[in-house]
């Protein structure tokens, strides 16, 4: 008991651990891409209990909200638009493997080489660090964040406004249809 | 950390009320299948396409996209907000240009009629 | 017991049962009060038979609820058609973890506090599981393998978030005000400000309120069952308890956006004006009441404005909705923020 008590945090963490381990397999094997895109909803709230465990409890809501709240939004209308049960009877996604198992490989190459090089627990702004900035008062996670934010990394953060004005052009261009071909096809739900 | 434990109990507990629910119904519901009954509704005529192959506007998708951007812009001013007092004028300023160059992109979406659902 | 045990393992318990024997009762009695209510605008009795005035109607449907024949379309993407209630219902219960219901109080010399955890990124918690329910709505409508419940599904997606922009912005206004996104430092907040937020954030207050009522999916905005075109749109096919899943879900959705409003604008468990009139509070006459008291009320107040709304408002047709919620209320909350965050930096600078 009294070693449940003490080790909670790391026995909460390897469960969990497993749990995102196995959800994120689900969305690669699964062929329903609804059931992958459920287990990817689950691994995102996953990995957001993980994010509160290391106290970056801000860094979880953002989790949630873009991620599980946002994307996923995109990723189910994407499966609705096209048509899921044709999809399901073509095992085409499993053909390009090798060429996905070479861009896994690198990617898992890059992260091992990075965390090698910078040090399995580096700690950067996101430590006791940031807290101390701000005038090293306890406060929460998301003021220190803000205080970061918006005083350190005062241009990235306008740079990222720049790249979501990108994104959104991009997403209007791409989303539209020449009227003509739209007055073609009789479209449903509009 | 200790303030999230009661929560994360408590969602483990709102996780097994419509399990719960789903199961007692099981064991206590009417029953009596039939393939009639089974049909999906549309209004006593019988169905020729399945409802999963309908295809529909492109515009939800663009909905979502614009979406996602503007969610991702109000979870910037969340840690604006919570450290306004101590970001003042120059944070102040700072938001604004943030919200000003996304404004332009908003203004764009409307122009092109990205707003539009007629 | 040794008291560690008590305060760490016994009273969250308790709180959790308490928390969802209330909210569940609420929800319940929420369907009764709407009948009843929606009975008496237009010139009915409402529900009246089961019980005294209709007073077990609630019971009564949920049993039937219970044993009724649970339908699944043929060709239904089954497992997704089950889940789907579950998705929305989860959500819409875990969000009363942060809501505090009133302030802390005494109990043979324990300190109570009438929520289950306060925490710094209450607000954000809400907002994030609260973008969770979409999807039980939108994959109820899809699995359904019907075209219907497909339209209603996708509409109250579109619906739902096209609304969380605002009303995103619409909180962070009230976060503006009272710096920090803990729900108890918020109704704190309002308490050393001396009024509630409803005051210099009245636009941010109306703006949160509509996109509230159009996130529930209520009327006026309540396209995604609008049963003259869609039948019953993403719950056509839902029969027995799945279908009860997804109408206590709405419910108990409804308690959220009023409590979130009664958190952020109407100062919580506080009553009006706490430090101008704080000797008439204290008072013998009122000192009495509990601050949930106060909060119930105030929580009422919406619930009944949400009944009140679905007897008078006709409904929105999908383009006006969307041109309400991206034309109007979209530049509406950005400027809210921005006025808001200037008169904070001029009141506070």
């Amino acid at each position: 008991m009294d070693f449940l008590v003490s080790h909670f945090a790391e026995i909460l963490f390897y469960i969990l651990a497993a749990l995102a381990v196995l959800g994120s397999v689900g969305v690669i094997t699964l062929k329903n891409p609804v059931n992958a895109a459920l287990s990817l909803l689950g691994t995102f709230f996953i990995v957001a209990v993980l994010f509160v465990l290391q106290h970056a409890e801000f860094l979880a809501a953002v989790q949630v909200m873009v991620y599980a709240g946002g994307i996923m939004v995109l990723f189910l209308f994407v499966i609705m638009l096209v048509s899921v049960k044709g999809l399901k009877t073509q095992a085409a996604f499993l053909s390009p493997l090798v060429p996905v198992a070479i861009i896994g490989a690198i990617l898992v190459g890059a992260l091992i080489t990075s965390a090698v090089l910078l040090g399995v627990f580096a700690t950067g702004d996101g430590g006791p660090e940031a807290l101390q900035m701000v005038d090293g008062a306890v406060l929460g996670n998301t003021e220190a964040v803000g205080m970061v934010l918006y005083t350190k990394y005062l241009v990235p953060f306008e740079v990222v406004s720049v790249v979501l004005l990108v994104a959104m052009i991009g997403a209007i261009v791409f989303g539209r249809k020449d009227r003509f071909i739209e007055e073609q096809e009789g479209e449903v739900g509009s | 950390m200790e303030h999230y434990v009661p929560i994360l109990v408590y969602a483990l507990v709102a996780i097994s009320f419509p399990i719960i629910a789903l199961l007692m119904a099981k064991v206590v519901r009417a029953g009596s299948p039939d393939p009639v009954k089974a049909e999906p509704y549309e209004c006593g005529v019988k169905t020729n396409t399945v409802a999963f192959d309908t295809r529909f506007s492109i515009r939800y998708y663009l909905i979502a996209v614009l979406f996602v951007i503007f969610d991702v812009e109000t979870i910037f001013l969340f840690p604006w907000a919570v450290s306004f007092d101590r970001l003042a004028l120059f944070g102040f300023i700072e938001m604004m240009v943030f919200l000003a160059i996304l404004l332009v992109g908003y203004v764009y979406a409307w122009r092109r009629g990205a707003l539009e659902w007629a | 017991m040794p008291e560690p045990i008590l305060q760490l393992l016994l009273i969250p318990l308790v709180k959790i049962v308490v928390l969802l024997v209330v909210v569940l009762l609420i929800v319940a009695y929420l369907t009764y009060a709407e009948r009843k209510i929606l009975g008496y605008m237009q010139v009915r009795l409402g529900p009246n038979r089961v019980g005294p005035k209709g007073w077990l109607q609630p019971v009564a449907d949920g049993l039937k609820l219970l044993v009724k024949e649970d339908l699944v379309p043929g060709g239904a993407e089954k497992l997704v058609f089950i889940i789907a209630p579950a998705i929305v219902m989860v959500p819409a219960l875990v969000m009363f973890a942060v809501i505090p219901f009133g302030e802390p109080f005494e109990v043979a010399g324990m300190t109570i506090t009438p929520y289950l955890a306060d925490i710094n990124i209450a607000l954000l918690f809400i907002l994030g599981v609260s973008s969770v329910g979409v999807f039980g709505i939108m994959l109820g409508g899809w699995s359904s393998n019907n075209k219907f419940s497909l339209m209603g599904g996708l509409r109250s997606a579109a619906q739902m978030v096209s609304y969380e922009i605002p009303m995103g912005f619409a909180i962070i206004s009230a976060v503006l005000m009272a710096g920090t996104l803990s729900m108890v430092g918020i109704v704190e907040a309002q308490r050393t400000a001396g009024w509630w937020f409803v005051f210099p954030g009245i636009l941010g207050f109306g703006i949160y309120w509509i996109c509230g009522i159009a996130e529930t999916n209520r009327n006026p905005f309540d396209l995604p069952e609008a049963e003259a075109e869609l039948v019953a749109g993403f719950h056509t096919e839902y029969s027995g308890m799945k279908f009860a899943l997804f109408y206590l879900a709405e419910y108990a959705n409804m308690m959220i956006v009023s409590a979130m409003a009664v958190v952020m604008f109407l100062g919580g468990w506080l009553p009006p004006f706490p430090n101008l009139l704080a000797g008439l509070w204290a008072s013998p006459a009122l000192a009495w009441i509990p601050g949930v008291i106060w909060f119930l009320a105030k929580m009422s107040f919406f619930l009944f404005c949400y009944i009140w709304f679905r007897g008078t408002f006709p409904r929105y047709r999908f383009d006006q909705l969307m041109a309400v919620g991206w034309k109007w209320l979209l530049p509406l909350s950005l400027a809210n923020v921005m006025l808001v965050g200037l008169g904070v930096l001029l009141l506070k600078g």
